[in-house]
């Protein structure tokens, strides 16, 4: 299985509250292969949790189809398969902590599964010692900080064994520190362990270690490629409301004035071995 | 306005076995109309100072005093506090539940037993205040708007109240980069056109090097630091220990210093950092 999601031409349709029919999504279509670490950014409103949400079927498409791991979601019976496929981090991670103790959390989602007593406790070890927090298993979460919580319900998700992670914007309430740890801790999994990653974002610096970069605009994909690809394409960014990284605009304004730069600077270190080769 | 923070210490369940000093005397003096930015990492007390700024927590030993005011004597009432400082916490848009913008708005000054007609108009004041269209969303549900609108919403809500200090945590945080940066604008337009003494709780390093007239760093319920955002940008190796950064325009211009290239490293936003390069290159 080469494609772990397939999206065909996505359209998601609702009723807003004056009745009208507003169009989320407009025929999108994306494939996300297996290994890869896909970032997707957009303002609020562009799509991007919308498209998120149906990569596990908490949302249905109004035509087109998605499929995950080869199954089609709006078929009921697939529910169950791809919801362990495919597992879900959200923002706020006071909000997806059930258990009042760390490991009785994490072994919550095994649990449902039907999973047998030993190799509950087995996948508990294993995926906290994936997310670092090995140390905090017998803590109640509410003594943990917002990264580490966020590391809590990331190993929740790596305890039901998930070939791919769909995190939605899991740093917008952490400090620097805790977006670091969070951020480190999805690129290990990525990495050493092979989980395919769609990380929703607004914090461009996230997304310049990415393999891909999509970025969304009123339900539609406006830009695709590999972060330098994206990223150069400072003035198209920045007319959506969206941000790039610090370097790669003030890179954007010295080519303006007429220093030979390349436009594809994402790191304080490519800047300074550019500017140093002047 | 000045506030005056004096030996303030707060101890959360003292004498059990979950004591925690959370602050720890603490003494900061805020000028009037100064634009202070609070940063620290979660649990270096930040929000516990802010909440003792409007009276939400009294404090265990020490005193705030609010332009010759000792908010923290026990006979003060909580509602001349709230009327002098204004707090708009994380996630304001979650306490929105009036059926009308224009009632949740109204809610705070209808309560201080103003007239109807104060009520109007203060209402209308505070909406223009935060760039919201009076006539066009005053009946609206606060619910069918944008998370950014909201939390306008929210602030114009305490602006109502007419603060003489505001204080906002994390004002922008769940924002896009858009809505970001209109509330951030409005922000600084209370600042610079009504003189409001503002205190800014923020992660974004580049935010508050933008804004800022003076940083306040938290760290374990002390002030590890305070300066102007040159100065304090200038620690970098204590912000990261502390768990902070500076920022990503700051720690290249450091770079491009410690190589030996003759450009100033206590740079803080795009435009100098382009000057300083180009002037840099120039001169070879």
């Amino acid at each position: 299985m080469d494609k772990i999601i397939r999206i065909k031409d996505l359209i998601y349709e609702y009723r807003s509250e004056e009745n009208e029919n507003v169009q989320a999504l407009k025929s999108v279509s994306l494939d996300v292969k297996q290994g890869e670490f896909l970032v997707v950014i957009g303002h609020n409103g562009s799509g991007k949790s919308t498209m998120a949400k149906h990569m596990n079927a908490l949302l249905l498409p109004s035509g087109g189809k998605v499929y995950v791991n080869g199954l089609d979601t709006s078929e009921e019976n697939n529910v169950w398969n791809i919801r362990q496929t495919a597992g879900m981090v959200f923002q706020n991670p006071d909000n997806q902590i059930v258990a009042t103790i760390v490991e009785e959390d994490i072994a919550f989602g095994p649990e449902n599964l039907g999973v047998p007593p030993k190799e509950i406790r087995m996948r508990v070890d294993e995926a906290l010692e994936s997310v670092g927090m090995s140390a905090h298993r017998k803590k109640g979460p509410h003594l943990l900080s917002g990264g580490q919580k966020q590391r809590i319900a990331i190993a929740g998700i790596i305890a039901m064994r998930p070939k791919c992670i769909i995190l939605d914007e899991p740093t917008a309430m952490l400090d620097p520190s805790g977006r670091k740890e969070v951020l480190e801790t999805i690129r290990r999994l990525n990495k050493d362990e092979g989980i395919t990653v769609v990380h929703i974002t607004h914090f461009m610096d996230e997304a310049v270690n990415a393999d891909r970069v999509i970025v969304m605009e009123e339900g539609n994909m406006v830009l695709e490629g590999n972060p330098k690809e994206v990223f150069a394409q400072v003035d198209i960014l920045k007319k959506l409301g969206l941000d790039v990284p610090q370097v790669t605009e003030l890179t954007s304004k010295l080519i303006h004035e007429g220093i030979d730069l390349p436009r594809d600077i994402l790191t304080v270190d490519e800047m300074v071995m550019h500017l140093c080769q002047l | 306005m000045s506030i005056i923070i004096e030996n303030l210490t707060h101890i959360y369940n003292p004498s059990s076995p979950f004591e925690t000093v959370a602050l720890d005397n603490i003494n900061v003096e805020i000028k009037a109309g100064e634009f202070i930015g609070l940063i620290g990492h979660t649990g270096s007390g930040k929000s516990t100072l802010t909440q003792h700024l409007n009276g939400l927590l009294k404090p265990t030993s020490g005193k705030i005093i609010i332009n010759g005011f000792d908010i923290t004597k026990k006979d003060v009432k909580l509602r001349e506090i709230r009327q002098k400082v204004g707090l708009v916490f994380q996630y304001p848009e979650h306490q929105l539940f009036e059926e009308t913008i224009y009632k949740d708005i109204a809610f705070g000054p209808i309560n201080l037993g103003l007239s109807e007609e104060e009520v109007d108009y203060r209402v209308k004041d505070s909406m223009e205040l935060v760039g919201l269209n009076f006539d066009a969303v005053k009946d609206r549900s606060p619910f069918e708007l944008s998370g950014g609108q909201r939390r306008r919403v929210a602030i114009a809500g305490v602006l109502a109240m007419r603060p003489e200090v505001l204080i906002l945590d994390e004002p922008t945080a769940g924002l896009d980069p858009k809505g970001r940066d209109e509330i951030l604008d409005q922000i600084k337009m209370l600042h610079g056109k009504y003189k409001m003494t503002i205190i800014l709780v923020s992660h974004s390093m580049e935010d508050i090097a933008r804004l800022v007239d003076r940083i306040i760093v938290m760290h374990r319920g002390a002030v590890a630091l305070t300066g102007e955002p040159r100065d304090v940008f200038k620690n970098v190796e204590l912000l990261e220990n502390i768990g902070l950064a500076v920022p990503q325009i700051t720690y290249l211009m450091k770079k491009l210093k410690a190589l030996g290239k003759p450009v100033r490293d206590d740079v803080l936003t795009i435009e100098e950092a382009k000057l300083e390069i180009q002037n840099w290159l120039r001169s070879k």
